[in-house]
């Protein structure tokens, strides 16, 4: 009996209106995420309070770690009359009772529709002497009826820069480096790659040390993680910015780029071989620095481990599911190891999407074999699997239910992953990464060859 | 403050108002004036006659356990039945959020079953939609569900910005249950109203009793003794286990509101002749309701405890009062007891002595304590996130409950006694016969009068005051949710979940004791707390000295 019984392979129904499980959420929980980046901050949702639940919830699943955020708790009267008075009460609450540095408001659907002004709102917090000294209210526009989780981070990050970033005149040598939506892990990656380049790196926002913190026998609601403010008031002064995925760092980058004169290269997260070999690149050029020889190593390692296990790896058809960033550079690892990524949906609507991935599997077998739907939903994904199986799944944890109807084995990449571990402790960006992926891979599809192998062709050695 | 490493058997004496003091010293005035009114100290024994302030609104900033409207109504009381097409119409995240996250069990095992919990279903409003409407797309949406799957039933869920915009999902519901002859229905649940969730069990309870309560006359089960259970929601199978004993004793679960529940149990649910009421916060009125219209009387119930089920199992077999019932009632108990005992010797000498604190939803932060208390474990400190004061004081308090405007929002159904359904189960001379015998028809008498003297009941906890009171009363255990799960393992005491029972469960009736028992005494002894601190640290004292070279 199948959990997913209703899904016929069939498309009978050009489905314009519904959406059967989504492959994205909605932008304010990609704010509160990557605020929770700002070391001493505290995140606030201006609206009604279950989307602050609805989001505090999904992270603490994600990460298994405290979310802190306040929520500014609109009832009927707050809708009609508008949330001004909530969010100045909520404001003088939340520096009273929770001491944060910083407190990074996002708006909802329902403050956006009823039209607060959040620029007025919080100068009007500053202006009643709401705000403390040396505290900051920063903000961002984030309506849920636009992009997608991964939007709501971009602008949770442009809200930093805008409302943080200053330039004095004076460069101070450092290198700004946006990661994408991605894991506290990857973002711990991406600094050690530029600490082994010996960059001086200003990598915002952070959510390493505070989503993945120790357990101490002390409740720190602000971990010794995170990007200081100084750093990002700072980072209208570097000497350029390296925004590691488009769709969720484009916007910042370039505002850094227009208001503060800091020259910007925006390439992929670096999965795999090719965008890690990017990241290194756009860091010895933007830094001048030469890459060092442990770099080169990391490196070997990978182009070592798909030579060995290549033949595993070779033509197996993949379904992915997951955001535009993510899934351009796990496509491009999948090219890399002469796999074919057959069916991709991605619910953060934007067409730059399709003819990324038409651009990276052009040439290749999987030219005229891989399907893609953005915006696209698991529902068409599990129709086309369907219609013709693959031999893998990546996504999160949603797809395991495809996985264990279809009997396709899932690994579990992106936002959320709630049932398994590691995703925050150990990345899939940079050298490193890609060994791990394809760790995870190679184990998924060997444990399935295993499973299913005849008594006879029960191999020992693979 | 550094993790306490505990004295397991100590109960903290605390002066109960001096800790009171400390929770609210920290807040702005005009905040602890009103959180002053929602912290309630126990000073009897037994029931008192003072007011707790509940079920208002929730200081905005203040970091709250509750939730919105919405998840009180499509989470929790439609997400487990299976066989409604549930469309949040609304930007995508409300739909996301609560796609399987209430972990609804269900049986949908026989054969040609429907089965929609696995599926998110959502009108993905976009700007576009907001700025001209969503209605269109709405109806559009419900085609689309129709065309794919044939489904029996669609409900449609408002969203905030539903509401704003004006969309009228019952006039959408009306006109698509005309063009496609099933039935369609839709929730004004919009975020925003009401202060909690309770705010939306309460329009989704009332949508469910006028738009599918009675409209078959069919029932799915048939049995002499057919009973309802309201206020279950089947987490870790609860509702299963439920059914396992009830079965066993001969009686027939007809409807369950909502846990592993279909739309045609809704529909026949009028001719079961008792109604048994779990959870009295998320559902109370529906047992009023289908009491003045069937003529169905209603008691109160609790499974959650091994002497709570027998007794629960005994007063529904007095209900009907029927010999060979009542004798095998004793039977059931009987046999499934001793399994139950021999685990709580078990444990017992473990799990004795410690303490616990519950703050939860509905009456779960009341039951539990029943769990607790056969561990011999003490609840210091309790209250729940979305309860009004009849939870807190018993139901005697109802009619002074101040009206404000934010419970004028939710509407109140005018029920009279239905023409041809209006079936009495026991006559007005029977019932009052019997409640002077000391039986209790409709009767709560909510959480307070059975706390322990000196314990602490708190309306809607928020999480500055529960890091306080773990600071403060060390406790060995600390039963919420699972925002608040990893705040408080992080100061070294274990957090047990009590919506979702960390994926554990079944902790309902005899089999639910025992693993309640077991996933107890392995949080409060396993070994990880006493980790906490690295070796090297273990023994250093509280202040360093510094060396200064000489």
């Amino acid at each position: 009996m199948a959990l997913l019984r209703h899904t016929t392979a069939d498309i009978t129904v050009d489905r314009q209106a519904l959406t059967i499980n989504p492959a994205k959420t909605c932008q304010p929980v990609g704010a509160m995420y990557a605020a929770l980046g700002i070391h001493g901050c505290l995140p606030h949702s201006h609206g009604s309070q279950g989307c602050c639940a609805y989001h505090r919830s999904a992270l603490t699943r994600h990460t298994k770690e405290p979310i802190a955020a306040g929520t500014s708790s609109f009832t009927e009267g707050s809708s009609v009359f508008g949330g001004q008075a909530n969010l100045l009460t909520a404001i003088q609450n939340m520096f009273s009772v929770y001491e944060p540095d910083v407190i990074a408001v996002h708006t909802t659907c329902l403050s956006e529709t009823i039209g607060d002004d959040m620029t007025q709102i919080v100068e009007k917090a500053r202006s009643e002497g709401k705000v403390p000294s040396g505290k900051h209210v920063i903000y961002c526009n984030t309506p849920s009826y636009v992009g997608s989780h991964v939007t709501g981070y971009s602008n949770m990050v442009f809200g930093m820069v805008k409302n943080l970033a200053e330039s004095t005149g004076t460069k101070n040598g450092k290198l700004n480096i946006i990661p994408g939506f991605c894991e506290p892990s990857d973002m711990a990656e991406i600094k050690r790659i530029a600490e082994m380049m010996g960059v001086d790196a200003n990598v915002f926002p952070d959510t390493s040390g505070v989503l993945n913190a120790p357990l101490t026998g002390k409740y720190e609601m602000y971990p010794a993680g995170g990007a200081s403010v100084a750093d990002i008031k700072s980072s209208g002064d570097a000497v350029g910015t390296i925004g590691l995925g488009r769709w969720a760092t484009a916007q910042p980058a370039k505002y850094l780029d227009a208001e503060h004169k800091v020259p910007c290269e925006i390439i992929g997260l670096p999965f795999g071989l090719e965008d890690t070999d990017a990241y290194v690149m756009a860091l010895a050029k933007m830094s001048g620095k030469p890459v060092p020889a442990s770099i080169d190593f990391e490196r070997g390692q990978v182009v070592d481990v798909i030579s060995d296990y290549h033949q595993y790896f070779h033509g197996k058809r993949v379904a992915l599911a997951g955001d535009p960033d993510q899934l351009i550079g796990l496509t491009k690892l999948l090219v890399e190891l002469d796999m074919i990524p057959a069916y991709l949906v991605s619910g953060t609507p934007g067409n730059k999407f399709e003819r990324a991935i038409r651009e990276i599997v052009k040439g290749t077998p999987a030219e005229n074999i891989t399907k893609v739907k953005c915006p696209g939903d698991m529902f068409i994904l599990h129709q086309w699997i369907k219609q013709e199986s693959v031999d893998l799944l990546i996504g999160n944890t949603y797809l395991k239910y495809i996985a264990r109807d279809e009997d396709i084995p899932l690994i579990r990449h992106g936002f959320p992953i709630t049932d398994r571990m590691g995703h925050t402790l150990f990345p899939s960006v940079g050298y490193k990464g890609a060994l791990r992926l394809m760790e995870k891979m190679l184990d998924a599809i060997l444990t399935k060859r295993d499973r299913d192998a005849s008594e006879a062709e029960f191999e020992l050695v693979y | 403050m550094d993790a306490p490493l505990k004295d397991p058997l100590t109960i903290p004496d605390i002066d109960p108002e001096e800790a009171r003091k400390e929770l609210l010293a920290k807040y702005p005035p005009k905040v602890g004036r009103k959180r002053s009114q929602q912290i309630y100290i126990k000073e009897t024994d037994g029931a008192e006659d003072r007011e707790i302030m509940a079920n208002v609104r929730t200081v905005p900033g203040i970091i709250t356990m509750r939730g919105c409207t919405y998840a009180g109504c499509k989470g929790v009381i439609l997400g487990p039945t299976r066989d409604i097409i549930n469309i949040t119409h609304g930007p995508i995240g409300c739909g996301f959020y609560s796609w399987l996250t209430r972990r609804n069990q269900t049986d949908a095992s026989a054969p040609g079953a429907e089965n929609y919990i696995p599926y998110a279903f959502s009108t993905d409003m976009q700007d576009e939609d907001i700025i001209f409407g969503g209605e269109k797309k709405l109806k559009k949406a419900i085609q689309e569900a129709y065309d794919l799957f044939k489904p029996k039933a669609i409900a449609i869920f408002s969203t905030c910005p539903v509401g704003l915009i004006g969309d009228d999902v019952h006039a959408v519901a009306r006109e698509m249950k005309a063009l496609l002859g099933i039935n369609i229905f839709g929730f004004s649940c919009e975020g925003y109203k009401g202060v909690s969730q309770s705010a939306g069990h309460h329009i989704a309870n009332n949508k469910i009793f006028t738009e599918v309560v009675g409209t078959s006359d069919t029932p799915v089960r048939k049995g002499k003794f057919m009973i309802n259970m309201l206020g279950e929601y089947n987490i870790g199978g609860d509702a299963f286990e439920i059914e396992r004993i009830l079965e066993k004793c001969g009686i027939t679960l007809n409807a369950t509101f909502s846990g592993n529940s279909t739309y045609n149990d809704f529909a026949s649910c009028q001719l079961s002749d008792l109604n048994c009421v779990m959870c009295h916060r998320s559902i109370n009125y529906v047992a009023d309701m289908m009491e003045t219209k069937y003529g169905i009387p209603w008691i109160k119930v609790n499974f959650i405890g091994a002497n709570a089920s027998a007794k629960s199992l005994r007063r529904i077999a007095a209900h009907f009062g029927d010999p060979e019932l009542i004798k095998r009632v004793e039977e059931v108990i009987a046999e499934e007891m001793p399994e139950v005992e021999a685990a709580l010797a078990e444990i017992k000498p473990r799990t004795t002595g410690k303490t616990a604190m519950l703050f939860v939803g509905g009456s779960r932060a009341h039951h539990y304590q029943e769990l607790f208390r056969e561990m011999g474990m003490t609840t210091l400190a309790a209250g729940y996130e979305f309860a009004h004061r009849d939870d807190y004081e018993g139901r005697h308090v109802i009619p002074t409950i101040k009206v404000d405007a934010d419970s004028r929002n939710i509407e109140e159904l005018e029920v009279e006694a239905d023409p041809e359904n209006y079936n009495p189960r026991m006559s007005e001379a029977e019932m009052k016969a019997r409640e002077k015998d000391g039986w209790k028809f409709k009767e709560y008498e909510g959480l307070i009068p059975d706390m322990p003297k000196k314990a602490m009941i708190i309306d809607d906890l928020n999480q500055y005051e529960a890091d306080k009171l773990i600071e403060m009363y060390k406790p060995d255990i600390f039963c919420a949710g699972i925002k608040e799960k990893y705040s408080v393992q992080k100061m070294g005491v274990p957090l047990k979940q009590l919506h979702s029972y960390d994926y554990g469960g079944p902790y309902a009736g005899f089999k639910g004791a025992i693993n309640y028992y077991k996933d107890i005494d392995r949080m409060v002894n396993s070994k990880v707390w006493s980790k906490v601190k690295a070796p090297w640290r273990a023994s250093e004292p509280e202040l360093t000295a510094c060396f200064v070279a000489g």
